[in-house]
């Protein structure tokens, strides 16, 4: 029964994932947190985390992590090959059409109108996001240094998921 | 120019093991090793597969690497593309997890994950604002905070919410065509 939810849940983040992954997060947590319960909403932030640390695209690390944690590794096959799944047969769809597509005033439309929807999304996932990673006091002081390393000091966001992890390690524990 | 597969296969295991960031960061990359080092696709095939890439839904690295091993090798470069570009991550990530799971409740992890949790946050938070600075007039602000409601307020299935809101968006879009049309 989890093979069936893995593959139905990822089939629908695939096919309406548009903007990169982090617009996605909404229907990550939703379905994967909320509805069946496969990551804690802290475990959640963390294999975020970890998606972004780690080599490769965002979404195929997290459909593998999801997979694994909920039903092994037959369970990150499964959901790592459905989220790619629609994409993929669209890519096959359009490419053989490529010149009646690219300049498609149709698809271009939706995508015009769909952009400001996505920041949307982001945001909202901004703010659930913060409410798990929210521990105490530190906690604002923390975002308040950490951006200020990622617009100021332009860190690369690799270094400064490290440094919050040094700062937790010495503030923690 | 025509590639072999084992060679399709290993341009894209390699930047799929050394690419940090996701998709977008994996572009310029695509770019340098296929238009420029291979020769394999002229620019300007680059940059029309490049806006099909973003027209359609999915994982970008995974679309790009399908899209350019059919062009170049038909279904079985598509095939092995894809499979060279999920590959590392796949491994990687079943690696990590393996471990991660038996560590997660450790005290130190605990510490460490409670800093590194803010800085997803912050992240997160710049890439919303980052591209929110591409649509800053008032009816993307709006279409924005129309969305945040949704989902977050009203609590509506994300999943509906982004179908909702491409109709919306391409009714209100479209509609502005075809007057912009009547006027010229």
């Amino acid at each position: 029964m989890t093979y069936l939810n893995l593959f139905w849940t990822f089939l629908m983040i695939g096919a309406v994932s548009f903007g990169g992954g982090y617009a996605m997060l909404p229907l990550f947590e939703r379905m994967v947190v909320e509805t069946h319960g496969w990551l804690s909403p802290s475990l959640f932030i963390d294999m975020i985390a970890l998606a972004q640390v780690t080599p490769g695209p965002i979404a195929i690390n997290s459909a593998t992590f999801i997979g694994y944690q909920s039903a092994g590794v037959l369970g990150s096959v499964i959901a790592t090959i459905s989220v790619v799944l629609i994409p993929v047969i669209l890519v096959g769809f359009v490419s053989a059409r490529s010149e009646s597509f690219k300049e498609n005033k149709h698809v271009q439309a939706a995508l015009t109108g769909l952009r400001p929807a996505l920041v949307g999304l982001i945001f909202s996932s901004v703010v659930s996001v913060a409410r798990s990673a929210y521990v105490d006091l530190f906690s604002p002081l923390l975002f308040v240094g950490l951006m200020a390393l990622l617009w100021k000091a332009k860190l690369h966001p690799i270094l400064v998921i490290v440094v919050a992890g040094v700062l937790g390690f010495i503030i923690y524990y | 120019m025509q590639p072999s597969l084992w060679h399709l296969f290993l341009s894209f295991l390699k930047i799929g093991a050394f690419t940090f960031g996701g998709g977008y960061a994996m572009i310029p990359v695509f770019e340098r090793e296929f238009v420029h080092r291979y020769k394999y696709l002229k620019e300007e095939e680059f940059h029309d597969v490049l806006v099909m890439v973003q027209s359609l839904p999915g994982v970008i690295a995974i679309n790009f690497s399908v899209f350019i091993g059919l062009r170049l090798r038909g279904k079985k470069g598509a095939f092995v593309s894809a499979l060279g570009v999920a590959l590392p991550s796949f491994v990687i990530i079943l690696t990590i997890a393996t471990f991660f799971f038996r560590f997660v409740d450790h005290p130190i992890v605990e510490a460490v994950f409670k800093g590194v949790r803010i800085s997803v946050v912050a992240l997160i938070f710049t890439a919303g604002y980052k591209m929110f600075k591409a649509h800053r007039h008032l009816k993307g602000l709006f279409l924005a905070t129309f969305t945040f409601a949704l989902v977050y307020t009203a609590d509506i299935h994300p999943f509906f919410v982004i179908l909702m809101m491409g109709l919306f968006g391409y009714m209100i879009e479209y509609t502005k065509e075809v007057n912009h049309h009547d006027v010229s």
